[in-house]
Parts: C-alpha cells; sequence; structure tokens
C-alpha cells in the first residue's frame, strides 16, 4: 500500500500512522452534549467503499492527512493536508 | 538417461552432488530433477499421506513430488523443489518423509489403509474420547503426514530484503515477456524483467521450434544480451514474483546464492524483494495439468511439456520406452521431438476420436484412453483402453498432457476472479483484476510463440502509452503458429483411485465424496479433502478437481469457480521476508551518552522503549541486585544519587500561541507560568483516561520545553501535532523534538547543590533556584539547562548540556558524586525512590487510570478546556467507587509485596466477584526496612489503614497488607524544598 | 574550572569501508531546525538575506556543502554549517539541533545499492538528483537522506541511533559487496 503525501509524494505505508476516520477532525464544543461527544470518540461508520481516514506521515514529513480510501477496492482517491481541511472548516 | 547433445546444460563442466548419501554427477545447467532422470532416478519423494512413491512430474516450480531437503546441519532447508534446485559441486540433498528409506519406506503400510483415510477421515475418525486428539491422534498423524522438517538449529545464513522501482515491471522472461521488455526498453522505459527460472527464454528453451530462423533458445539469448546492454534495464533472474499488493507494489524473492556451495562472507541466501512499478506486464506463461486415472502417480508419470524440456534443455530423456497420453495437440509434440531424439515412442494415446497424426513414426491410439499403470516404485506398464477393450504396454515413462492453465494466480492476488475460456477450457485473468497490469501471452491464454511474441509487443506498447511514452516499432520475429485444439478430459472413468492432487494425497473418489457430504463449495471442498494445499497449492491439480467437483454437483465450472489465489505463489522462507530481522536488527537500539561508561561499570541494562537503561551499578561483594539498589537509594536519601534521564522525551515548544495549546493539552494551566519556572502537568487522551504526565519549563515568553515520559515520548509528539494541525491549524505553534539534543542528568540528594556548585562555573543557591525554578547555567563555559525538579522527594537538580558533552559530564557526575558518599543509580533504584514518594509512572498510569483515580480529579482545571476533560467528568469515570491509587505495606515486615498481585478483604475468598483493586508498583524501602506498594484500591481513599489481603495467584503469594497514603517518606515534602 | 571534552555520535564507530562503499561521520557544524508558523515566506525571506539561501521546496535542499538549508519536514528546514542569524528568530521558532543528529556520508559506485537494502523510497540518479532531500526511514530509523553527489549521500539519523545506523549499513554493505 502506498500513500501519496502531498509533500514526500508516493511512499510505503511503512512510513505511516493510521490514526482512525476523519470525524474526528470535529471536535465538538464542550458544552455540545452527551450524545455529539458519544458520537465523537464511539461512533464509527463502516462502510464498504468510501472513508474518509486519518493518517500522519509519521516517519516522512510529520503531516497528518486526511485520506479518501475505498474499502472494497483499496484505491486512495484522494490524500489532502488535514490542517487544509480543518482551515477550511473553521 | 542423457540424450544427443543438444541442449542447454554445459558438458565441459561437470559438476558432483549427492541424493541421499549416494554420489551422482551431472552438468552445469542441470535441476538435482534432470540430473537424477539422467542417473535414471525416478524415485524422488514420498507422498504425504500414503507415502506412495513418487517421481518428478513437472520442470518447474508446480513441481508437487519431487520435494527434497538440501544442505546439512543448520544451514538443511527443506521442501525444495528438485525441479528448482540448480546443482553445484557437493551440494547434499535428501528425500523427506520417508523411513527408513526411500525405497522401502515403513509407513507406505498407510496406503493400504486408505479405504479409512479418505477425505475428511480425522474428522469422522478420531472424535473419541476427546482428550486423545491433543495427546495421540494429532502426534501420531503429525508424524506420520508430512514435508520436509526444519533442522531444529538456529538459522546461520544471512537473508536480505531490498527495495527497487521501475517504470515498467515485466513478469517472466518466455517470448512475451522478452518482447514487451524489448519494445519498453527501446522506448526508453525503465524496466525492471523478472524471472523465475536460472535462464531466461521460458518454453523457448524447453521447444525446438525455431524463432526468426534460429533456435528459440538462441533468440532469447540474444534478446536478453540486447537487454543486458541497456542502462535502462535491470535483469533478474531466479526470481519470483510473489504477491501483488496495493499501490503496485510486488513482492519477490530471489534465489542469491542457493545455486552455489558459497555462502560466506555476508553473501546472502536469498533476498525478498518490493519492487514497486508504475505499471506491470504479466507475462507469467502457463502450467500444463495432468488427466486423472487409476494409479496415475507412479514414477516415471509426468507431464508431456515436462518430457519436452527435459529432453530439449537438459538433454535428458525421462525413459527408453515411452508413451504419450493427451486430450491436445500439444501433447503430440512430444512423441515428434521424442522420435527425433531417437527415444523409443511406443504410442500416442489421444482421447480424441478425429485426431489425424499424418504419417506419425508411432502407433497412435485415436479416442483411446489410459486407465492404469502397473510397476512398483517406477512406472513399468500403462493399460490402454480402446473401443476395442484393453492392451497393456510396456513403457517406462508416461507423458501426460490435460491442457495447459494460464498461469493466473497474481492476477488474484487483489481479490479478482479469473474467467472462464470455453474454447481452451481454462480460466484466463479478468480484465482489470490488477490495476495498472496489462497481461500477456499464455497467461492470457495467447498459446502459440508467435501469438505470445505479438502479443509481447502488444502488452509493452500498451505500457508505454500507460507510462506516457512514445513507442518504437518493433518487429515480430517469424516463430510456430499451431493451433491449440483440446477436447475437455479430466478423469478417466474406472475404478480405483484416480490421482489429483499428488502432494496431499487427493484423489476422484475424494472431491466426489466431499460433494456427497455436501460440501459443494469449492472453498469447503478445499478444507475438506486439503485439495490444493502445502507448497504446491495445487498448480497443477485445482482446475481438475473444480471440474470433477462441477461434474459432481451438476453445475458448470464457471459456476463452481476456482478457489482463492492468495500470496505467495511459491513458498518464501520466514528467514528472507524476516531478513536483518535477527539480533541488533530487530529494534534499533538507542544509545544514551552515558551507555559505553554505565556498560564499563557493569550495570545490566534493561530496555525502556528502544533505550537500554542501566539497572543498577553492581559493587564488589554486592551478591544480589538488590543490595546494588538499596545502596542507590541510600545514595539518593543521604548524600546524592546521578542518574541518566536523556531518555525522557524532550519537545521543544515556540510560538506565540504555545502556552494557549499547553492549556488545551494539559488539564492543569500553563500559560499563567513565569519564565525561568516548571509545572508538573497531566495529560489525559479525549476519553478522559491518563494518556502522559511530565514536567514543563517556560524558558521564554513564547518559549516552553515539555518532558515526557520515556515510553510515551512518540506518542505525545503525535498527538501534539494532531492537536495543532487537526484541531487548531490557526494556533501559531511549533514542536520540535530535543530529546537527543540534551544529555540531561538528574543530581538527587541532600548534598546535590554542594556537588554542583563544584561543578557549575556560577554557584547556585536557594533564592536564585528554589524548587521548580530552571534556567541556563554554565559548565565549563559550556551553556546548559538547570531544572530544580525531583522524582525522588529529595533536593534535587536535574542538568541538561549540549550531548556531545553528555559522557564528560556523567563521568564528572559519577566522580563528583562518589566523593561526596554517593555515586550512580539505576532504574531499581529510582524505583524505589518514586514509589517511596507517590510518584506515578506508566505502571500506574496504564492506559485505564483517570486523573481521579490516581488522585489527581483537582489538576483538571475548571477555567479551561482541555483534552479529555468532557469525557472525564463521566458519572462512571468519578465513581466512589472505582479502584483509586493507595500505598499498601506489608503488616509483617518480612511480607511480600508482587506487582500485578490483586487486592481482596482480608479474610474474603480470592475469587474474581471479590476483587477489590491490584497492585501496580512495589519494591523494597531501605528506610523502612521492608516492601512497599502502589496500587488501586476500591474507595481506596477513604480506607486508610485497613488491613486487607494481598493474593498473587500466578506467583503463589499471599500477604496481609495495611492501606496506608501513597506516600511513605517525607510527606509533607519539606526535602525537597530544603 | 571543568573542562567538558566533547564526544561524537559515531565515535569509535566509523569510518568504514566495504567492497565500493565507504561509511564516513560528518561534522558538518551547527545544525538549527528553523520552524514556521504555518506562512515562511518570511523565514524564506531572512534567510535569503542572511544566508544567501532560499527556503527549500519539500524534498529539495538550497546552499552548498559547508552551508545547507535541507527540506526537514512540514514547514522545517535544518541549516547546516552556519549559526543561524539572529533576524531568523523573528520569523519562526528556531532550535539548536547540533548535537542531536549522528550525520554520515555514504559514498560509492555500490552507495545507492546499499541503500536499496534499508530504505523505502527510490534513491537511484535518475530520479533522486544531487541537492534532493527525503525525510524517511532508514531500517526502522527515522532518518533525513540528501544526494550530495553522483554516488554520495549524507544520512541523519537520531544521535542515539548510531550504532545501530552503523550495523545496518554494514549489514547491507556486506551482502552488497558479497554479491560481487
Amino acid at each position: 500500500m502506498r500513500i501519496d503525501c502531498p509533500l514526500c509524494g508516493a511512499r510505503d505505508r511503512r512510513e505511516f500512522y493510521y490514526q482512525g476516520a476523519a470525524v474526528m477532525l470535529a471536535r465538538p464544543a464542550p458544552d455540545a452534549g452527551e450524545a455529539a461527544w458519544d458520537a465523537y470518540l464511539h461512533l464509527r461508520d463502516n462502510p464498504a467503499g468510501q472513508t474518509r481516514e486519518l493518517w500522519q506521515h509519521e516517519a516522512g514529513c510529520g503531516a497528518w492527512l486526511m485520506v479518501t480510501r475505498d474499502t472494497v477496492s483499496h484505491v486512495i482517491s484522494g490524500v489532502e493536508m488535514a490542517e487544509d481541511v480543518k482551515r477550511a472548516a473553521l | 538417461m542423457r540424450v544427443a547433445g543438444k541442449g542447454l546444460i554445459d558438458r565441459s563442466r561437470r559438476v558432483r552432488f549427492s541424493f541421499d548419501g549416494k554420489t551422482y554427477g551431472g552438468f552445469a545447467g542441470d535441476t538435482v530433477a534432470s540430473a537424477l532422470l539422467a542417473n535414471g532416478v525416478k524415485l524422488m519423494g514420498r507422498s504425504f499421506k500414503y507415502h506412495r512413491p513418487r517421481g518428478v512430474l513437472s520442470a518447474g516450480s508446480e513441481e508437487p513430488n519431487a520435494l527434497i531437503t538440501v544442505g546439512k546441519g543448520a544451514q538443511a532447508e527443506p521442501n525444495v523443489r528438485a525441479t528448482v534446485q540448480e546443482i553445484y559441486d557437493g551440494l547434499v540433498t535428501r528425500s523427506q518423509n520417508a523411513w527408513p528409506s526411500l525405497d522401502f519406506d515403513v509407513m507406505a503400510a498407510n496406503d493400504l489403509a486408505a479405504p479409512f483415510l479418505g477425505a475428511g477421515f480425522y474428522y469422522k475418525t478420531f472424535m473419541w474420547p476427546k482428550r486423545f486428539w491433543e495427546a495421540v491422534y494429532e502426534p501420531i498423524i503429525r508424524k506420520a503426514a508430512g514435508l520436509g522438517a526444519l533442522s531444529g538449529q538456529s538459522n546461520v545464513d544471512t537473508y536480505e530484503k531490498a527495495f527497487a522501482f521501475c517504470d515498467l515491471l515485466v513478469i517472466g522472461a518466455g517470448p512475451t515477456g522478452l518482447m514487451a521488455a524489448l519494445t519498453a526498453a527501446r522506448a526508453g522505459a525503465d524496466v525492471v524483467l523478472v524471472d523465475e527460472d536460472s535462464l531466461m527464454g521460458g518454453r523457448l528453451n524447453a521447444e525446438t521450434g525455431a524463432v526468426g530462423h534460429q533456435s528459440g533458445a538462441v533468440w532469447a539469448a540474444g534478446v536478453v544480451a540486447e537487454l543486458s546492454g541497456m542502462e535502462n534495464v535491470r535483469l533478474m533472474s531466479r526470481t519470483t514474483v510473489t504477491g501483488v499488493y496495493d499501490g503496485s507494489t510486488y513482492g519477490a524473492i530471489e534465489r542469491v546464492s542457493q545455486h552455489h556451495a558459497e555462502r560466506s562472507g555476508g553473501r546472502p541466501v536469498a533476498c525478498f524483494w518490493r519492487i514497486v512499478a508504475r505499471h506491470c506486464v504479466l507475462a507469467a506463461g502457463a502450467i500444463e495439468r495432468p488427466i486423472a486415472f487409476q494409479n496415475n502417480d507412479r514414477p516415471g508419470v509426468m507431464t508431456a511439456g515436462a518430457v519436452r524440456a527435459y529432453l530439449n534443455r537438459w538433454d535428458v530423456s525421462p525413459g527408453k520406452r515411452v508413451a504419450v497420453f493427451g486430450n491436445n495437440d500439444d501433447a503430440h509434440r512430444t512423441a515428434r521431438d521424442l522420435v527425433a531424439a531417437g527415444v523409443h515412442v511406443v504410442g500416442l494415446i489421444d482421447a480424441r476420436a478425429d485426431v489425424d497424426v499424418g504419417d506419425a513414426a508411432y502407433p497412435v491410439f485415436a479416442g483411446a484412453q489410459v486407465c492404469n499403470t502397473g510397476g512398483r516404485n517406477a512406472l513399468e506398464s500403462i493399460t490402454v483402453r480402446t473401443a476395442t477393450g484393453e492392451h497393456a504396454l510396456q513403457v517406462d515413462c508416461l507423458a501426460v498432457s490435460g491442457g495447459w492453465n494460464p498461469t493466473v494466480h497474481l492476477t488474484c492476488h487483489m481479490n479478482g476472479r479469473p474467467t472462464w475460456r470455453e474454447d481452451i477450457q481454462a480460466f484466463v485473468p479478468t480484465e482489470g483484476a490488477v490495476p495498472d497490469m496489462t497481461v500477456a501471452g499464455a497467461c492470457n491464454g495467447v498459446f502459440s510463440t508467435a501469438a505470445c511474441l505479438a502479443d509481447g509487443v502488444a502488452a509493452g506498447k500498451a505500457a508505454l502509452k500507460a507510462l506516457g511514452k512514445r513507442t518504437a516499432e518493433v518487429e515480430v520475429p517469424v516463430a510456430e503458429d499451431a493451433p491449440y485444439a483440446l477436447e475437455p478430459l479430466w478423469a478417466v472413468a474406472g475404478k480405483g483411485r484416480a490421482w489429483l492432487d499428488f502432494q496431499n494425497d487427493v484423489s476422484v473418489k475424494d472431491i466426489r465424496q466431499a460433494a456427497a457430504e455436501n460440501f459443494k463449495s469449492v472453498e469447503h471442498m478445499k478444507r475438506y479433502t486439503t485439495q490444493g494445499m502445502a507448497t504446491d497449492q495445487g498448480k497443477s491439480s485445482n482446475i481438475g478437481a473444480l471440474a470433477i467437483l462441477a461434474d459432481a454437483t451438476g453445475r458448470a465450472i464457471p459456476e463452481t469457480g476456482t478457489t482463492t489465489y492468495r500470496p505467495p505463489f511459491v513458498p518464501v522462507s520466514i528467514a528472507a521476508m524476516g531478513a536483518g530481522g535477527q539480533g541488533h536488527g530487530f529494534a534499533p537500539e538507542r544509545w544514551t551518552t552515558s551507555h559505553k561508561r554505565t556498560e564499563e561499570m557493569g550495570a545490566p541494562m534493561i530496555e525502556a522503549g528502544l533505550w537500554y537503561r542501566p539497572s543498577y551499578f553492581p559493587k564488589a561483594g554486592e551478591a544480589t541486585w538488590r543490595e546494588s539498589c538499596d545502596r542507590e537509594v541510600g545514595y539518593v536519601r543521604k548524600a546524592v544519587g546521578v542518574c541518566d534521564v536523556s531518555t525522557l522525551g524532550k519537545i521543544d515548544i515556540q510560538g506565540p500561541d504555545a502556552g494557549k495549546l499547553l492549556d488545551f493539552v494539559y488539564t492543569n494551566v500553563f500559560s499563567t507560568l513565569k519564565v525561568g519556572r516548571v509545572r508538573y502537568g497531566l495529560m489525559l487522551r479525549e476519553d478522559g483516561t491518563v494518556m502522559d504526565d511530565g514536567t514543563t519549563a517556560r524558558l521564554g515568553d513564547d518559549h516552553f520545553v515539555m518532558t515526557t515520559t520515556t515510553a510515551a515520548a512518540g506518542a505525545v509528539m503525535r498527538h501534539l501535532e494532531f492537536v495543532s494541525q487537526c484541531l487548531h491549524p490557526e494556533w501559531e505553534v511549533a514542536f520540535t523534538s530535543v530529546t537527543e539534543q540534551w544529555a540531561q542528568f538528574a543530581v538527587a540528594g541532600p548534598k546535590a547543590r554542594e556537588l554542583l556548585n563544584g561543578l557549575v562555573d556560577a554557584p547556585i543557591d536557594g533564592e536564585s533556584w528554589p524548587f521548580m525554578a530552571c534556567g541556563p547555567v554554565s559548565v565549563g563555559g559550556v551553556t546548559g539547562r538547570l531544572f530544580r525538579i525531583s522524582f525522588s522527594g529529595e533536593h534535587a537538580y536535574e542538568l541538561a548540556v549540549p550531548s556531545r558533552y553528555g559522557a564528560a559530564l556523567f563521568d564528572e557526575l559519577v566522580a563528583r558524586s562518589e566523593k561526596l558518599g554517593g555515586g550512580p543509580y539505576g532504574m531499581e533504584a529510582l524505583n524505589v525512590l518514586r514509589i517511596e514518594k507517590g510518584f506515578i509512572t506508566h505502571a500506574e498510569i496504564e492506559g485505564r487510570a483517570t486523573a481521579f483515580d490516581v488522585g489527581m480529579g483537582r489538576m483538571i482545571s475548571a477555567k479551561k478546556d482541555c483534552i479529555g476533560k468532557v469525557m472525564a467528568a463521566r458519572p462512571g469515570l468519578v465513581e466512589e467507587d472505582r479502584p483509586q491509587l493507595v500505598g499498601l505495606r506489608p503488616v509483617k515486615a518480612d511480607g511480600a509485596l508482587t506487582g500485578g498481585a490483586h487486592l481482596f478483604d482480608a479474610g474474603a475468598e480470592p475469587v474474581r466477584v471479590n476483587h477489590q483493586g491490584h497492585v501496580s508498583s512495589v519494591g523494597f524501602s531501605p528506610d523502612l526496612g521492608c516492601m512497599i506498594g502502589l496500587g488501586f484500591l476500591r474507595r481506596g481513599p477513604a480506607r486508610m489503614g485497613e488491613v486487607i489481603d494481598m493474593v498473587d495467584h500466578v506467583r503463589g503469594v499471599q500477604t496481609r497488607v495495611t492501606v496506608c497514603a501513597p506516600v511513605f517518606i517525607d510527606p509533607d515534602g519539606e526535602r525537597v524544598r530544603g | 574550572m571543568v573542562e567538558l571534552r566533547e564526544t561524537s555520535p559515531c565515535a569509535g564507530l566509523l569510518p568504514v569501508t566495504l567492497g565500493s562503499v565507504t561509511v564516513e561521520e560528518l561534522t558538518p557544524g551547527p545544525m538549527t531546525s528553523l520552524c514556521v508558523f504555518g506562512d515562511a515566506s518570511e523565514m524564506s525571506a531572512a534567510l535569503e538575506k542572511a544566508h544567501g539561501m532560499g527556503w527549500p521546496a519539500p524534498n529539495r535542499s538550497t546552499g552548498k556543502d559547508g552551508a545547507r538549508a535541507i527540506w526537514f519536514g512540514r514547514g522545517e528546514v535544518m541549516l547546516v554549517g552556519v549559526s543561524p542569524d539572529a533576524a531568523l528568530r523573528k520569523a519562526g521558532a528556531i532550535v539548536d539541533q547540533s548535537d542531536g543528529w549522528a550525520v554520515v556520508s555514504v559514498r560509492g559506485a555500490a552507495a545507492v545499492d546499499v541503500l536499496a537494502r534499508l530504505v523505502p523510497v527510490d534513491l537511484r540518479g535518475s530520479v533522486f538528483k544531487r541537492g534532493q532531500t527525503a525525510r524517511t526511514q532508514v531500517g526502522h530509523m527515522p532518518a533525513s537522506i540528501t544526494r550530495t553527489g553522483a554516488e554520495a549521500f549524507m544520512i541523519m539519523v537520531f544521535r542515539s541511533m548510531a550504532g545501530t545506523l552503523v550495523h545496518d549499513l554494514k549489514e547491507a554493505m556486506a551482502a552488497v559487496a558479497a554479491r560481487g
């Protein structure tokens, strides 16, 4: 498996740390309530198809990345800098 | 038996090797199989289950029968295919799965018991009594059945792993692969051409047909010569691509030294390659399939293509009187080649009735089948069934062809399923099964040499197009273009056992029995019968077996489907995959600047993450580690001890928003910390449990340096980057690990300041350096950092200097501390010192404990948000009944405490329902003269003074203990401020 | 006053030559990590003005032997060989790393083959040219690899891992040399 890091280029999977669903980008407000926090921390979709995940290029440039990946075909259709995704959402 | 010298072996280089203790001669270029056949040896192995005598079936890596052990002692390698192993002077090989000898194998008695050992026999036969399975049946079965055994010794050979990159990977160097590589290479593409044989050329080396008016082998050698002269081409022979992975990554195993006697000097035996290719041309060829009939496994029965290969490439006729049996035109070539080489062909048996062979120089039995064989350890006769009856023919070799199966395996590694082609009665790869792969030639169902050459060019051009490169014209040489016609024949009707999977002794009857017992799915049939398992993975038998299954279940073959082909395509030794991972290569070893001196002082090292730290520093006269540890604890409590603490993570944090970030990742407030001061901080995970703890110092308005625990340094750095990049990219803050930049030493004990004041360039006092102060300090003109912090409860400092001075500073500190009645201390003493003060480590914050549990619930600031704050407030995480941090002391001074032991009410039965908590850390306190411990106890803080039981079920220890506050020494913390 | 002698990260471990490849310890002088808070334009201008080097693009280095700015990751550049000008401090975080890294050169005809045993990145000359750099791994170690010549690379790993770096390189060098 290879991930096309926006900074470093395509790199072997061994250089990356896998975090999980990109849901983690949207941290609820402290007073968002139990349901929102429960969803943020614990509830995850498990799609057969496209997922958005967070990876860190830990052994490379250190950038956190949002990777769009198909769980059936394993095709990675997009890799973005997580900070860019987050900034756009701010 | 050698025939006229026209093959590709080097007759000028004689080679001697041994098989089962007997020495044989051969020539350079021979495999063990070809050389043994040349010496008239047909019996090469015993089958897995019934110990039936078996000879070589094939001439390639698909070989199911001729498995041998190569080498001696620790270097012995089992289950090597004799068809792949090249011979060299001094090569030692032996047969497997036979005792006392290959010719007379006692376990062949299994074959007589065959009626009881059919498919699924052990599921039915060995059911009762239940406990007999592990104790009796399994060991007996394992001993009787099997392949070669490992040496049982440590591996002494060197293996290698490597990475390769290219524009185009061409798999297979037969006519198709050579043309594809040539087409792409001439256009300037960066090409890697991989072939599993020692000699590139594929079937061209095994056939007599001409290519471009020269012999196929000569033509192939010419192309290989051209390719090898090109800078943009890398040729990798003896290399088998074993797997296809995401991102156009291919695994391949290269036999580097397995064809050599020379293995010394670090020369690797094999190399496991990971090849990343932008595009791939798969030209893996095809594998011939046998036909099942009674006793079709007798040594001397071989595939027709293998007989041609031995004849044309290795100058060996596997027999003197050969018959050929097939259902297709290709089989006829074998008869023609044998006759041309002067070998007596007893007859050609073609299952097709309407077959025209013209003027054959041998009897032709059209519309006939071979239905049985005779002989013991070698073939002596066959029975031919024709329209007029059964006839016996005296033969010592039978060449069989049931047609060819395209080698589709690699196209299935990414979940692709092959497509059935009725015209060739075989599966071919499904288009697009692997992204960025073009399939060409025989593995795509293209069988004539001319068509393969043309298909190779087309594949090369397709690859160039995919790579965005211009194509150059490549001329396709003239070659045979014979049609390939066949009529399906999977098994000859009849009684007795007709073998499909030779390696696992699976017969037609077994498949039918599986179907009858409702194991109708091809995957179920495989598991029930073991069809297609073990080293050959059923390469020559799978399609036949599923054809039988289809017939037995009344389905068509495509409807029945194939089993899943998974990596590896051929066996790969674990040693190759794990190359470099033995000994020092297992993981990086992180050494502190004091490492050398520490080892010189005889300190045993323990691993802390990747770091190596001293357990204790033994002195002459000390018999146990405890004596050393007690002495070192005494240094710190009574004089001064020094300890290398460089392994703790140090993260430099700078930026206008540094304080804001720290407030967010720590439970407590750091933005108010004054410059020149240090504060202890607790860090939570977002789920409310404790992630890490440590001190953070403020070096400037926008400049902090955070300390993490040794174990969590990497995780904390990742966490900070996560917060900064994923949650608050608008904050202006940057992190840099400075763990390695600074060598840092704890100087702890009542004489700590005295020691420092002889060392630092300007003296310090309580006013300039109060508890929790920090700042720059000069040591011998070197600018360091001094932190007045303590992990022992004593008056203590941590002194950091740039790492180049670390070794020298450690020497100084050891010498100066010894003069003051102290010395260096290791992890054992450090642990006792911190337990005596109730300071936590990851033994306490082990991923489940909350701030509330460790008595730090109030450290979660009410004034601000922080990671983990919301979830830490969940009712279940703050209820009084939770196990919480306490101190533990044995009621009797000699009572033992053990880490991991469980806590129960005094006298309660030590069972799960009565569980009250556990012990997290223990040590012997020289000051208290007894063991002390930290643990987690339900409602702990409310149970001070209570006497309870500690029970260690694993070590068999039971001790009555008193619950106490988790601070055993200097409860008011006076020493640390003194 | 106490005198503290210096010890280099690879002291006692290098140089080593096996086959056509030589590994030597480099002492490049000051090493400073320059980190920006997002936008690098201010730091880039300061670097250009003070040291005559541009802020390198990802996977590139600027400058030359003796004074280089090596891209070192997201928002980070390692300034090697010169002490950072005070003006740089205004443009971001400046962190002394002179003692934090073991720095070696790997030179020789088979240098690229040796590194192919350890590094999961394409370092062939046609792809990874002089001045190009990569943050990646050597074996299991985080590393910075820069091509400094036709047959020469500069490799940096954490100082504490110097022993493992030399061990891993020697194993790979021996295997490559033994193949002939």
